[in-house]
């Protein structure tokens, strides 16, 4: 993964606003990410966290504002082969096999640097290769899908909550991924209300519930 | 990887699915047959009046039959976020929409396929219509599978969709039944059925280029 992002990236947000059954989610929100950056979104439940990765992704129209990836207007960019999302919802098949799975999300991406059994063995997955996910556990499957970003090739990982359902060591092998990733150029925009130790690492933080 | 190698992944993927859940997709076709032979019971084993009924039972049945599995189109895939996953691929949803319906067609209209002209000599239907009756489940179910994903990806955001999936969709289907039926009880008394067919030719391309479009497009509303 040594020259994976060589080229400079960015993501940029310029006066976001999202509104939700006429109330005002948060207004004019502006930020930059660029290589090697986090951006972590905080703030209480309910204060629209969800709701701008779900803008940010394209889910969801934004009410205001425009967002850019490497300058370019979202829609005209290359900007979905470069991303990943990992949401609330595992995004995996239950009556599919891990391997399954993973050819899958191989499939509809680029291939990136890692062979699927190197990431099986990353996420500490390894031998369940012929397991079906209905026999996972909630965080075996959590690191199952954690795990799509890792052989896919992708610039911008976006995470909703990636720590829901993790034991100590998972947290920790997730934050040494993220570590990695941000250390190669990556940039990661997530939500969490575990409190994040990533060392040496340019971490951004927007506070929701402050944006009205 | 490329378009088509995604294509065929999502043929292939929805196939395996469908086969390690053989109950859910017996239903239909479990369905079909049941209700077909339902009739005979119901309105009396008096061979003409059967020999008559054929076209349009088979074809009413075989509708309500595929318009029963349409839920299982997107609902999986929709629960359980693989559906926002194929939203973020880089390859265009028009695509990776079609090769779904594609799939629901070969485990729901193909079996249809094999089940139709068994049911249609028990029913009596004349034996120079079979062939005739073949064609159009050839060109018409997978019709049905194509305008009903437009219903299915416009309600599949709704928990209770069912009952507005048989509003939407089952007016579109009525051209497909009134050829389609019309021109097996033609071919079974000895007439052309060139017109019929034609239509249902033209239904069929006009339906496989134009319906993964809204449905698509509708998709994405449903997920936002």
């Amino acid at each position: 993964m040594d020259s994976s992002f060589s080229d400079s990236r960015s993501f940029e947000a310029t006066n976001l606003s999202c509104i939700r059954d006429d109330r005002i989610l948060f207004e004019g929100l502006n930020f930059k990410l660029n290589n090697h950056q986090v951006l972590l979104l905080e703030g209480k439940n309910g204060c629209g966290k969800t709701s701008l990765l779900r803008i940010i992704c394209g889910f969801r129209e934004q009410d205001e504002g425009e967002m850019f990836w490497c300058d370019t207007a979202l829609k005209e960019s290359e900007y979905y082969s470069e991303m990943a999302y990992v949401g609330h919802l595992d995004g995996v098949k239950q009556e599919l096999t891990v391997l399954e799975n993973l050819k899958m999300s191989l499939a509809l991406s680029r291939p990136g640097d890692y062979s699927i059994e190197q990431v099986l063995d990353k996420v500490h997955l390894a031998g369940y290769d012929d397991s079906l996910v209905q026999s996972l556990s909630a965080g075996q499957k959590r690191r199952l899908s954690l795990a799509r970003l890792l052989i896919t090739k992708n610039s911008l990982w976006i995470l909703d909550e990636p720590f829901t359902s993790i034991d100590k060591q998972g947290i920790k092998l997730i934050e040494s991924l993220m570590h990695e990733h941000v250390s190669n150029g990556g940039m990661i925009i997530l939500t969490s209300h575990h409190d994040l130790v990533l060392h040496e690492a340019d971490v951004q933080k927007i506070d929701l519930s402050a944006c009205h | 990887m490329s378009l088509v190698s995604a294509f065929f992944a999502i043929i292939r993927r929805d196939l395996i699915l469908a086969f390690r859940r053989r109950a859910e997709i017996a239903n239909p076709i479990f369905f079909f047959i049941i209700v077909v032979t339902l009739f005979p019971l119901g309105v009396g084993a008096n061979p003409k009046l059967l020999q008559a009924m054929a076209p349009g039972i088979i074809w009413v049945s075989a509708l309500l039959a595929v318009m029963l599995s349409l839920d299982s189109l997107f609902r999986s895939d929709f629960d359980d976020g693989s559906l926002e996953q194929m939203l973020l691929s880089s390859h265009p949803l028009t695509v990776l929409v079609f090769a779904k319906i594609i799939a629901h067609w070969m485990v729901t209209g193909l079996p249809l396929l094999v089940v139709a002209p068994l049911l249609a000599i028990f029913l009596g239907l004349p034996e120079q219509a079979l062939g005739t009756l073949l064609l159009t489940l050839v060109l018409a179910t997978p019709v049905l599978s194509l305008i009903g994903s437009i219903g299915v990806s416009l309600t599949v955001g709704l928990r209770r969709g069912g009952m507005i999936i048989s509003l939407l969709v089952l007016p579109l289907y009525i051209p497909v039944l009134i050829f389609a039926s019309n021109a097996v009880e033609m071919a079974g008394n000895g007439l052309a059925v060139d017109a019929q067919i034609n239509i249902l030719i033209a239904i069929f391309f006009m339906s496989a280029v134009l319906a993964p479009l809204p449905a698509a497009a509708a998709l994405k509303m449903s997920v936002n």
